[in-house]
């Protein structure tokens, strides 16, 4: 680890005001993957600033049924919430097949959304890595890259986006909150992560100083039917190899709406369209979960040892379908 | 000889009493390496980033500049140490070996040479008054390296493999053929020809490896988390060309060790340097990322199993050659065929082990090194020819039942191995198999059931023990064993405890320091029968010195008693038959000027290596659960059933099974230490990444000993369990996956990816 300063925020401006213009500033929530990421002499923040007594760890209900999540809502208590298990199963699955209990009382919402790529070229300072150190080259491409990504991917990068809350937020449409050194804004979720194309470091859409400060949900009556399904080597504390967010509104045996997202095989949290198109209108069963599992990883390109992803997302998303249309849940 | 066995006085030994040393660790007030010194400086290894070439500069100007630094050691400053530098002179090319005649055993990296063999070799150390600064310093110190092209790739390199060219363990063959190979297989009705293949792992315990050096004049004592003190108090004083008793090594407690902590790796003797260069005590304790590479691991190996048989089963001919990584320092041996050797009746066999060099760490001794990865092949391809005769499992074994050790024809100390089938069986329900691949189902699930034989040696090597018994009735044990985390103080103080007489709360048992009588390493399943032999015997010895000193005492009570009709229990001598006459131990020593009674111990095999085959023997049987689509295996059920002679603690035994079966189920689907194979980088460095199995993956584990009494192995009659629950379960597993899926996967770990492609 290299010496930085540390500082501690209890104002989300005061935050934004420590970190604005200053390039080696990190926000420190969790810590989860940061500290981590410091040990290991990937991140070299000169200033951390702590947002743990920012007063954004609440759940509340907006007057149209939107559900904000403080950004320093802890994972834990983000998936036992009931309102967010009532209304979203997908969300609190998503959260519970994360990490370990351990790391999702830690975690935050804003961090998680925010966590780095656990490819081992990143997270070796000896090995190039355009993401960390840009021009280097990548190291998986042509490396062990079992669990790298297929969808998403460039030349420059084929690094795979952890989260699980993630890829069930991007599903539920949910809308970001940020507020940066002079101005507050909104955008959508599927908007704050970026695919790496030529620029792999570039990883969000945030501008320097800027500060998660909630995740806002909209309702989606139809999401009380959802379920997130994780594929991993072992049953616990693992990484997905592959994982579906999904929620379907079926009447009279037609697939009126479709949410459909995918995890562990994507450079950033992957919302299909293509699957959900070839859900919509289509009568719910095999033959349309085969299609949108078609669809969804048609752009996929596979690489020397991750090749089987291409099956398994398939076959993820076609189980997660099948078992949500049974009124079974992804656990 | 057959050597006594234990009298069960006390009726301590065999039940099912608490660690000793659980209070204090649970409180945290066991000390592991972490002992406090005034004055600690910390060093940081610096590793190497390329797999092999040779140090052209090493830079520390910016790191020398981080506040907190006191020195940095390179291999342009760091001590010369004349004993290595001998060694080389003399052995020239030739000290690429097996280690033997070398100071430091295996191959260290001490800065003596600018020569780089593996990616994260050490090749610098940073001493500094914090760790944090340490580590700083450590990640500034820049290296530039003239680089060659290493070997990395274990396949692309088995060109290169050559038959392993010394005795194992020295005296073992490295290849062996017995009968008529080409016949047994010309005779076979059913033929099996399999490869097997297991990758590099890693021990993981959840200590880290750590090392304090504190000089006193010309005395250093180490504080080292290691299984072995006298074996590192050898080496540091032949590195450093000291005396033996100059060197003192402590090691109380250890949080596990795996036969990674066997012998001392880099690290111990570059903090008894770097101690030395700065006048100050050192300590070194590793990352989780510094133990893949620098501190051992288990090999590759690639395991070619030929199988004859005729159409009953009868086994006509049976062929293994492993071949095994090693590194580009050292000979390092991955003794896979050993099992195979003694496990089975067959008249026709051959076997061989070769090894490898690549450009990784020197692999070592790792949770029943040999048997677990050679047993995996080997009961692998019994599956399959059963499979191929139509034969339950079970039976074909026991048509080739080995009655006597068919190496060497010796019978065995003792063997229960028909009755760890039949038990296992009965407990697992196997006579409700239906032999068929794909036959059970529940839901999305397939499910399958699989079995295999245990096995692993009962060996044992010269251990000695002091026991002492004070006047107010206290006894002390001492013996510089170690307890890893397997209940060694505990055990011992039942031991002693039903010797004496006297209750388990007034003993304390002493372990772990080279001021203590000499032991051999705690490894190989030998230190019950070693070190428990030892402190038997010593305690033994205590008890007849009482006994002498009560019935030639005319003030004691028992004057006059024979020998034989002194009975003593709870710290009470008594005359058998005559409860009247009796007398505390306290009584007794009050009258001998308080002087302690003292015992000595010594134990070391004897002719019944030359008389009997000794093994401890079991089987495993296991139920897989695997997703008949998305191909993952989660394990449902074991039942290990074991004949390993007396069990002296059924509760610390049970969990030194319950650990070793969890051992061996991530052996089969999970542990797998993942190398670049451009240039030889330890990827998954971290328990995230290096896959051991988590309580969720852990099944109901049922644990049955069987009854065994053996007369000859040691005093104690106590066979050994550290190794040989890890044996059988990797093929156990991977036969109850072929069971459920039809799929046979012979290259561990058993992931989904492989079951989708299979």
């Amino acid at each position: 680890m290299q010496p930085f300063t540390y500082a501690t925020a209890d104002d989300p401006r005061d935050a934004t005001r420590l970190a604005a213009g200053d390039a080696g500033a990190r926000y420190l929530a969790g810590g989860t993957t940061l500290v981590d990421l410091m040990k290991l002499h990937v991140e070299q923040p000169t200033q951390l600033i702590d947002i743990n007594a920012l007063p954004l760890a609440d759940v509340t209900e907006l007057s149209d049924g939107t559900m904000r999540v403080g950004a320093m809502v802890r994972n834990s208590d983000l998936a036992h919430n009931e309102t967010i298990r009532a209304r979203y199963p997908v969300l609190s699955q998503a959260l519970l097949a994360g990490a370990s209990g351990q790391l999702r009382n830690m975690a935050t919402t804003g961090g998680n959304l925010l966590q780095r790529t656990r490819c081992f070229y990143f997270r070796d300072t000896a090995m190039p890595c355009n993401k960390r150190e840009p021009g280097s080259g990548c190291s998986a491409i042509d490396g062990r890259n079992r669990g790298h990504a297929i969808l998403g991917t460039s030349d420059a990068c084929i690094a795979t986006h952890p989260s699980d809350m993630a890829v069930a937020l991007v599903a539920l449409e949910a809308r970001v909150r940020i507020l940066g050194p002079n101005r507050e804004r909104v955008i959508p979720l599927a908007e704050l992560h970026r695919v790496p194309d030529d620029h792999p470091e570039i990883e969000t859409t945030l501008e320097q100083g800027e500060l998660i400060t909630a995740v806002e949900i909209p309702p989606l009556p139809f999401a009380v039917r959802s379920l997130y399904l994780k594929v991993r080597d072992r049953a616990s504390f693992a990484f997905a190899l592959a994982s579906a967010a999904v929620a379907l509104d079926v009447q009279d045996g037609i697939i009126r709406d479709a949410r459909i997202a995918l995890g562990g095989v994507a450079t950033k949290p992957w919302r299909s369209p293509e699957a959900e198109d070839a859900l919509r209108g289509g009568s719910a069963g095999m033959e349309s979960y085969r299609a949108a599992a078609e669809a969804a990883l048609a752009g996929a390109k596979p690489r020397r040892d991750n090749g089987f992803k291409m099956e398994l997302a398939r076959r993820t998303l076609v189980r997660a379908l099948t078992r949500l249309e049974a009124g079974g849940t992804g656990r | 000889m057959t050597t006594p066995h234990v009298d069960p006085v006390g009726g301590i030994v065999g039940t099912p009493i608490n660690r000793v040393d659980g209070a204090l660790k649970v409180t945290g007030r066991a000390m592991y390496s972490e002992f406090p010194l005034d004055n600690l400086a910390h060093g940081v290894m610096v590793q190497s980033t390329v797999a092999k070439g040779t140090i052209v500069q090493t830079d520390t100007s910016a790191a020398s500049r981080v506040p907190g630094v006191i020195t940095i050691l390179t291999t342009d400053n760091a001590p010369k140490l004349e004993s290595l530098q001998k060694y080389e002179h003399e052995q020239g090319a030739a000290a690429y070996g097996t280690g033997a005649g070398r100071p430091t055993g295996r191959t260290l990296s001490l800065l003596q040479n600018k020569h780089v063999h593996y990616n994260g070799q050490p090749i610098a150390l940073v001493i500094a008054e914090s760790f944090e600064a340490a580590t700083q310093a450590a990640a500034l110190v820049r290296v530039t390296y003239r680089q060659e092209k290493p070997a990395v790739d274990f396949d692309a390199a088995l060109a290169s493999a050559y038959p392993y060219p010394a005795k194992i363990f020295g005296h073992e063959p490295p290849a062996t053929r017995r009968g008529d190979l080409e016949a047994g297989l010309a005779a076979a009705e059913v033929r099996i020809d399999r490869v097997y293949t297991t990758p590099l792992e890693t021990h993981n315990p959840m200590e880290m490896h750590a090392t304090i050096a504190a000089w006193d004049g010309d005395r250093v004592t180490l504080w080292d988390s290691t299984q072995n003190v006298y074996g590192v108090r050898g080496v540091i004083a032949k590195a450093l060309s000291i005396a033996e008793d100059h060197v003192r090594v402590i090691s109380h407690f250890i949080g596990g060790a795996f036969g990674g902590k066997g012998s001392p790796w880099s690290h111990v003797v570059l903090a008894v340097m770097a101690a030395r260069e700065v006048g100050r005590p050192v300590k070194i304790a590793l990352t989780r990322r510094q133990m893949f590479g620098p501190v051992g691991g288990r090999p590759h190996t690639v395991q070619q199993v030929t199988l004859g048989a005729k159409r009953d089963g009868t086994l006509t001919a049976l062929r293994h050659d492993a071949t095994a990584s090693t590194s580009a320092m050292d000979e390092w041996l991955e003794t896979c065929v050993l099992a195979t050797r003694m496990l089975y009746e067959c008249p026709n066999q051959a076997t061989s082990h070769n090894i490898v060099r690549l450009n990784l760490g020197t692999p070592t001794y790792m949770r029943a090194p040999g048997e677990a990865t050679g047993l995996f092949a080997l009961e692998s391809a019994l599956d399959e020819l059963a499979y191929e005769l139509d034969m339950d499992p079970i039976a074909l074994r026991l048509k080739n039942y080995a009655d006597a050790d068919p190496e060497t024809g010796k019978p065995w100390s003792s063997k229960s191995l028909r009755e760890c089938y039949s038990l296992g069986a009965k407990h697992f329900g196997w006579a409700r198999r239906n032999p068929k691949p794909r036959s059970m189902e529940d839901g999305e699930q397939l499910v399958g059931w699989g079995m295999a034989t245990a096995t692993y040696p009962a060996r044992r090597m010269p251990a000695s023990a002091v026991a002492c018994i004070y006047p107010d009735a206290r006894v002390v044990i001492k013996a510089a064993s170690h307890d890893l985390g397997t209940g060694t103080y505990t055990v011992l103080t039942q031991l002693a405890a039903d010797a004496i007489g006297v209750s388990i709360d007034a003993i304390e048992v002493q372990l772990g320091d080279t001021n203590l009588p000499r032991n051999p390493l705690s490894a190989g399943s030998m230190t019950v029968g070693s070190t428990g032999s030892a402190v038997h015997l010593a305690a033994t010895a205590a008890r007849e010195q009482l006994v002498q000193l009560a019935v030639t005492d005319p003030e004691s009570r028992l004057h006059g008693t024979k020998h034989d009709d002194v009975r003593i229990r709870n710290g009470c001598l008594t005359v058998v038959g005559h409860p009247e006459r009796n007398e505390s131990i306290q009584e007794l020593l009050a009258r001998h000027a308080g002087q302690p009674i003292e015992g000595q111990g010594e134990s070391r095999p004897g002719d019944e290596t030359q008389q009997y085959a000794m093994h401890s023997f079991g089987a495993v049987f296991a139920e897989v659960r695997v997703d008949r689509d998305l191909g993952t295996v989660r394990v449902s059920r074991i039942v290990g059933t074991y004949a390993a002679g007396r069990v002296l603690n059924p509760k610390t035994a049970r969990s030194q099974m319950l650990g070793g079966i969890t051992f061996g189920l991530g052996m089969a689907l999970m542990e797998h230490t993942l190398t670049d194979h451009r240039n030889g980088r330890y990827l998954n460095a971290d328990l995230a990444e290096y896959h051991i199995p988590v309580h969720a993956d852990i099944p109901s584990i049922e644990v049955h000993f069987v009854d065994e009494r053996d007369d000859h192995v040691n005093p104690i009659g106590a066979k050994g369990i550290g190794e040989i629950p890890m044996t059988g379960v990797a093929p156990a597993i991977a036969n109850a996956v072929y069971h459920a899926t039809g799929v046979r996967i012979r290259d561990l770990p058993i992931t989904l990816d492989k079951l989708l492609q299979g």
